[in-house]
């Protein structure tokens, strides 16, 4: 077999802690070479201060982070071959986009005309040729953010970061950028690390995802594992919305001793008069509110015998005054026995 | 009836606009400016040699005046002394500043500020007559380099003409000391807000590029700061220049426009001269503000 590439980020028993505040704690992670890799957890769980740490802007406490294959803890942030895309862009407002974007360069001394040559081709790449002349301050959100790009990528690192950098814009920006990000990425072929509290957002662009909770890491996977196989109530809980049931409720629903979580896209709103399915879990109940939300209708019900579940269904044919008339009405919830992640406490 | 005159000022923005700003607009106007206008005009009327009275009649004669050798030696020795107090006061007080804001937790912070500006608390002449004391022939300061062994590097240093004198407290030298301890704060504080207003994150982005701290400096920290340096040099400037306190106490006869301003329109009762000679360091003042403007100091503002 040939030999693989080092991953291009490797965490070894990472961990950061700030007087009694334990910010990372025996962080553990490996990330591929080319890989779009998103941090996403709540703030305060430990996501920004590992990129910082992958910057240098910070140092673990204890463990060691390799950078393809060399150990890069105590590095100060010039001597790594890493970039970052910061949430505030950071750009430097007394020096005009061309100059932002040069500045990479310019601390290396690479040469004026090669450096001039290279901003176009990073602004071409940003699509923002023509802006060059023209200070931060002029820029709307959307172009400064694109100049943090360029300026970021120019150097070429090994590994780019992005600090939640679709946050400040609105949301049509932001999709449109996310979908832009991607496209640079592939065009580009570096690492991109990506930090967001966004659930959709990490859905949406990453490869993998790591989430974090409280310093530690709760599930590293594909976007579609983290959606379907959630090891965690956290997990389930945070990444799109899930009922998460547990104790008496779930032990009369599956007869089983277990906690589990179902989203609530998979539960299907049964006539109360018809069978379930064979190899379907199911719960009768009362609907108790009915949320109209224009693509979908959000129904919260209530189980006899305790417990309440949320349902999703999507208004495919039906209209706004169809799905209020449901509100007290008798249903039989069933779903899917595969479509239920078990997990531990 | 209070409720009903919140409600009336509400309605009326233009009307709240000029009750706020009408009372330090007047002041300013009448006092301020009126002041100087009266100084302006002043500075066209001429003294009568031989009668040694004011007449009241427009002439540049009294300007003329000004650019006799002796009066423009002395607003080139002032000039010069502003610049070198400037400049020493900005490089004692970069670093200074520099430490204060972005090194120190807030509670050290504050307390250096209060530091800072502590010697503002006492009379400046308390603390001019206290340098005169520290810095005269039998002073403290005269004592540690003679204990330092250093008499020899002084009194060559007082033997340079230009600067030197009979001692440290008699001498352009002592002087240049005592301005550039007097408006250090002047110079401390306004590097020190500006230098606080550097968002880290361009810092770190620089860093991040890979730039080594002292391109950093260079790069990003200063020219984001100089304008609280250009802040600072402006009251250092000015404040040299119009001193007259400290040339009396600690001078030689060689004469500071503030003191030569203070002379003519008191023991020589040439109150036209004086006049014209304050509008020097006016004049002076506008030259440096737009030396600083060509030097971009107001573009991050």
């Amino acid at each position: 077999m040939a030999q693989q590439t080092p991953p291009a980020i490797k965490f070894d028993k990472v961990s950061r802690h700030f007087g009694d505040v334990k910010a990372v704690d025996e962080a553990d992670l490996e990330i591929r070479d080319g890989e779009f890799f998103s941090m996403l957890g709540p703030s305060g769980s430990g996501k920004t201060t590992c990129l910082r740490m992958i910057a240098g802007f910070d140092r673990p406490t204890a463990g060691q982070i390799f950078l393809y294959g060399q150990d890069v803890s105590n590095l100060p942030p010039y001597d790594r071959d890493v970039n970052t895309v910061f949430q505030d862009y950071a750009l430097f407002p007394h020096m005009s986009v061309s100059e932002n974007i040069a500045y990479g360069l310019m601390v290396k001394k690479v040469a004026r005309p090669e450096r001039m040559k290279k901003v176009d081709e990073m602004l071409e790449l940003v699509q923002l040729s023509g802006f060059g002349g023209r200070k931060p301050s002029q820029l709307s959100g959307g172009q400064r953010q694109r100049v943090a790009l360029a300026r970021a990528l120019i150097n070429h690192p090994k590994v780019l970061l992005l600090d939640e950098p679709l946050g400040a814009l609105d949301l049509k920006l932001r999709q449109q950028m996310q979908v832009e990000l991607k496209a640079i990425q592939k065009r580009v072929g570096i690492t991109f690390i990506f930090v967001t509290h966004d659930q959709e957002e990490a859905l949406t662009m990453s490869d993998r995802i790591a989430l974090f909770n409280q310093g530690k890491i709760e599930q590293i996977g594909t976007p579609a594992e983290i959606y379907e196989h959630p090891k965690s109530a956290f997990v389930a809980g945070f990444v799109g919305t899930s009922n998460l049931v547990r104790g008496e409720v779930a032990r009369r629903i599956t007869g089983m001793d277990v906690t589990f979580s179902i989203r609530p896209e998979k539960i299907h709103l049964g006539n109360i008069k018809e069978k379930a399915p064979t190899d379907s879990y199911s719960s009768d109940g009362t609907i108790r509110d009915v949320v109209y939300l224009g693509l979908y209708t959000r129904y919260h019900v209530e189980l006899d015998g305790g417990g309440d579940l949320v349902v999703v269904e999507q208004n495919l044919k039906s209209t706004s005054m169809d799905v209020l008339k449901n509100k007290g009405q008798r249903t039989r919830l069933h779903w899917n026995k595969e479509h239920i992640s078990k997990m531990g406490a | 009836m209070l409720n009903k005159i919140s409600t009336y000022l509400y309605l009326r923005p233009k009307l709240v606009l000029w009750l706020t700003l009408g009372p330090p607009l007047t002041y300013m106007i009448i006092v301020y400016l009126g002041s100087l206008f009266n100084l302006l005009i002043n500075s066209f009327y001429y003294l009568e040699q031989f009668t040694g009275l004011i007449v009241r009649e427009f002439t540049l004669g009294t300007y003329a005046r000004t650019f006799e050798p002796a009066n423009l030696e002395i607003f080139t020795r002032t000039t010069l002394m502003a610049i070198a107090v400037t400049v020493m006061d900005a490089i004692i007080a970069f670093p200074l500043a520099y430490y204060i804001a972005r090194f120190t937790p807030p509670k050290l912070k504050t307390w250096l500020i209060i530091a800072v500006t502590l010697p503002l608390w006492s009379s400046y002449l308390v603390r001019v007559y206290a340098w005169k004391l520290i810095l005269a022939k039998e002073g403290i300061l005269s004592w540690f380099i003679n204990l330092l062994g250093l008499q020899g590097a002084l009194d060559w240093l007082l033997g340079i003409p230009a600067i030197g004198g009979s001692s440290l407290a008699l001498s352009p030298l002592g002087m240049f000391i005592v301005f550039a301890y007097i408006w250090l704060p002047y110079m401390i504080i306004p590097i020190q807000t500006a230098l606080e207003r550097v968002p880290h994150s361009l810092v770190e982005a620089s860093s991040d590029l890979g730039a080594k701290p002292l391109q950093t400096f260079r790069t990003v920290i200063l020219p984001l700061a100089f304008p609280g340096v250009v802040a600072g040099s402006i009251f250092t400037f000015s404040l040299t220049l119009g001193d007259f306190i400290i040339p009396l106490s600690l001078g030689n006869s060689k004469f500071f426009i503030g003191q030569a301003v203070y002379s003519y329109q008191g023991t020589a009762g040439d109150i036209p001269l004086a006049a014209a000679m304050t509008m020097g360091p006016v004049v002076i003042m506008i030259i440096y503000l737009l030396i600083a403007r060509k030097m971009g100091a107001f573009d991050a503002l």
